[in-house]
């Protein structure tokens, strides 16, 4: 070997190596760690073309089967059943994309990929952020392509183009605040299985005991009493109102709030488990 | 000052002490081997050195910075090589290697170079664009290595290099660390091969249970639990008195003890660190006897281990199955000769 590859012997004493950086600990290269750690998993992306067409044909699918398989049956008072229907699978599609950054975490701790980055000189939270912010941005995609399956197949901005984004953005952010309760999940469990079925279990629950794919009067009453307190239900709410140009009420502030307090509250345990945990 | 130093390390994971009490250092510009079965605690310390444990009690130094008090000091000069190979599969090796470079606060161009310099030094310059999924083991490994050396660190950690690999990457992969060593890079590796340590360690320490039961060179640690011997042929045609006569000519060299093994065809005597064998033919010849051949074999690590342990590392079936692919014939066939008489 001839090129230098490590610190050589020779030059002892302190460090004075211009390699060698104390690691500023400032906000701004905590932004940049995380930036550096997000663009890993983006870079990946478009390597994993047939992950993101299965990710994208799930909810498509989902879009056409609730449409045209249940449409028929399901009639909501003051809605067409596509305007009622589509803002609830964009909610649960959303949410259900913050999986990926369970599973994403637990493989990376399967691997050792945690030590590593845990034995390097950067912000400990970075990791999680740059992992949060890079499923986000993988969900903005995938809320894309399904916005466009969902006009083509007659849904609209009724309530006006922004209304619209701001729908669009409010179940992003619902979808990143999950993304944290995933992060704790996926540092938590021992395996990648586990991450997965630990990660989702939960929300199918979640999503259908809700106002998304039927409107929870219909319920038994034990279970809209459920249904209306679920905080999935008021996102679907708020989301719902504002593409179809109807008065949200509190909702949107409701879902805001919730969807601040889960990321304030699950940021905090996860990097706290992050910084105590090790690959296994 | 020792680059790593550690003084009496505790740790425990619920009911199981993994560490009670490890002391260790490491000078600039050595390889210390950490040896020890697997459950020993050699993961658990090499962790505690990198920051990603905080011990129960003790402490421990890099380049003198404490790693509970300032870790990320610490970060900035450790390079970290864990027990499986930490590349991301989705990216390419330079990819894996500019992103550490980024992480150090290396400017874009830098990153590129220093990735070049490593995918050069490391024999990827081929596999470096390619997506690291592709990759064999051995080619893991080594750009694992190289992803530890991106900042040049003042101590490299490798916890169990080879373990699984293919006896031909194992050794490339104990060229390459010699190589690294060769150029003065401070390391500590972890390992639970004998030949491994033996060959690439400056010094020793053999952990087992959580404790250091020894720690000295290769060589004194031969030493220490002795187990030389020479193996001296007969000729076809020797008397039966012959093997008496031989083994009272190596009397000046002998241990206690008695004599291994003695028949019409071959005597083993074991005696002390010092003998040669041009000693032994010299003594053979001025008692006036004439044989086939004569042989002084060294101990290996593995009568070692078994000395201080009283199980040997042999147990361990990875050491068995491995650690004598890449031995020549004679040298495993005196093994397992030295280690069935050494039992002490
Ligand atoms: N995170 C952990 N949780 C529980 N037990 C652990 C953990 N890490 C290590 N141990 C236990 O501590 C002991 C030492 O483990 P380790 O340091 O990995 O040994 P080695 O690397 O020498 O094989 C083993 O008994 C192991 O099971
Ligand atoms: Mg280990």
């Amino acid at each position: 070997m001839t090129t230098q590859l490590s610190d050589s012997a020779t030059d002892s004493g302190p460090v004075t190596d211009a390699e060698f950086v104390e690691p500023p600990q400032t906000v701004i290269w905590a932004l940049r760690d995380s930036w550096n750690e997000a663009t890993r998993h983006l870079r990946a992306v478009p390597r994993n073309l047939d992950l993101l067409i299965f990710a994208t044909l799930q909810p498509i699918m989902f879009v056409l089967l609730f449409r045209y398989v249940f449409g028929g049956s399901i009639s909501v008072p003051g809605f067409s059943y596509n305007q009622y229907l589509m803002p609830g699978i964009f909610a649960q599609t959303m949410v259900f994309g913050s999986g990926f950054t369970g599973i994403g975490l637990a493989e990376d701790l399967q691997r050792g990929f945690i030590d590593r980055l845990r034995s390097l000189p950067i912000s400990q939270s970075a990791v999680l952020v740059g992992r949060t912010v890079s499923d986000l941005l993988r969900n903005l995609l995938t809320f894309a392509v399904m916005l466009a399956v969902a006009f083509a197949i007659g849904f609209r901005f009724e309530g006006g183009l922004v209304r619209g984004i701001g729908a669009s953005g409010l179940l992003l952010f619902f979808s990143y605040a999950f993304s944290w309760i995933q992060a704790l999940i996926g540092l938590s469990v021992k395996s990648v299985e586990a991450a997965n079925s630990g990660g989702f279990l939960w929300m199918f629950p979640m999503t259908f005991v809700s106002s998304a794919f039927v409107p929870t009067e219909d319920m038994p009453s034990w279970l809209a009493k459920v249904a209306d307190a679920n905080p999935f239900t008021v996102a679907t709410n708020a989301a719902r109102a504002l593409y179809n140009g109807n008065d949200p009420g509190s909702d949107v502030w409701q879902a805001l709030a919730w969807a601040t307090g889960i990321t304030v509250v699950f940021a905090t345990l996860a990097i706290r488990r992050f910084t105590r945990t090790a690959s296994r | 000052m020792p680059v790593v130093e550690a003084v009496d390390l505790a740790k425990s994971f619920g009911e199981t002490q993994a560490l009670r009490g490890l002391d260790l250092t490491v000078e600039r510009a050595t390889v210390l081997a950490v040896l020890g079965p697997n459950g020993a605690g050699k993961t658990t310390a090499v962790r505690i050195l990198t920051t990603l444990v905080r011990p129960d009690s003790g402490h421990a130094t890099i380049d003198g910075i404490d790693v509970v008090a300032e870790p990320a000091r610490v970060r900035a000069r450790i390079g970290l090589t864990g027990q499986y190979a930490a590349v991301d599969e989705r990216l390419t090796g330079r990819e894996n290697l500019e992103l550490i470079g980024r992480f150090f606060r290396q400017s874009g161009g830098r990153a590129r170079e220093r990735a070049t310099e490593l995918l050069t030094g490391f024999d990827l310059v081929d596999a470096g664009d390619r997506v690291v999924k592709g990759y064999s083991g051995g080619m893991r490994r080594r750009l694992d290595i190289a992803m530890s050396l991106v900042a040049r660190p003042k101590v490299l950690f490798l916890d169990e290099p080879t373990t699984g690999l293919d006896p031909r990457s194992r050794l490339a992969m104990w060229e390459l660390i010699e190589s690294l060593v060769a150029e003065g890079t401070t390391t500590m590796l972890t390992t639970q091969y004998l030949d491994e340590a033996d060959r690439l360690a400056d010094s020793i320490v053999v952990v087992d249970h959580g404790t250091v039961i020894a720690r000295g060179t290769p060589q004194e640690l031969k030493d220490r639990l002795g187990g030389h011997t020479v193996t001296v042929d007969l000729l076809p045609g020797a008397g039966p008195e012959t093997p008496a006569a031989v083994v009272a000519a190596l009397a000046p060299h002998r241990t206690a003890g008695p004599v291994r093994h003695s028949d019409r065809h071959r005597v083993v005597v074991s005696v002390r660190a010092d003998t040669t064998t041009p000693d032994v033919v010299h003594d053979l010849d001025a008692a006036g006897l004439v044989v086939a051949d004569v042989t002084v074999e060294r101990p290996t690590l593995d009568d070692v281990f078994m000395g201080l342990t009283g199980h040997g590392a042999s147990e361990n079936e990875l050491t068995t199955e491995n650690g004598t692919g890449t031995r020549t014939g004679t040298r495993s066939k005196n093994k397992t000769k030295t280690s069935s008489g050494a039992k002490p």
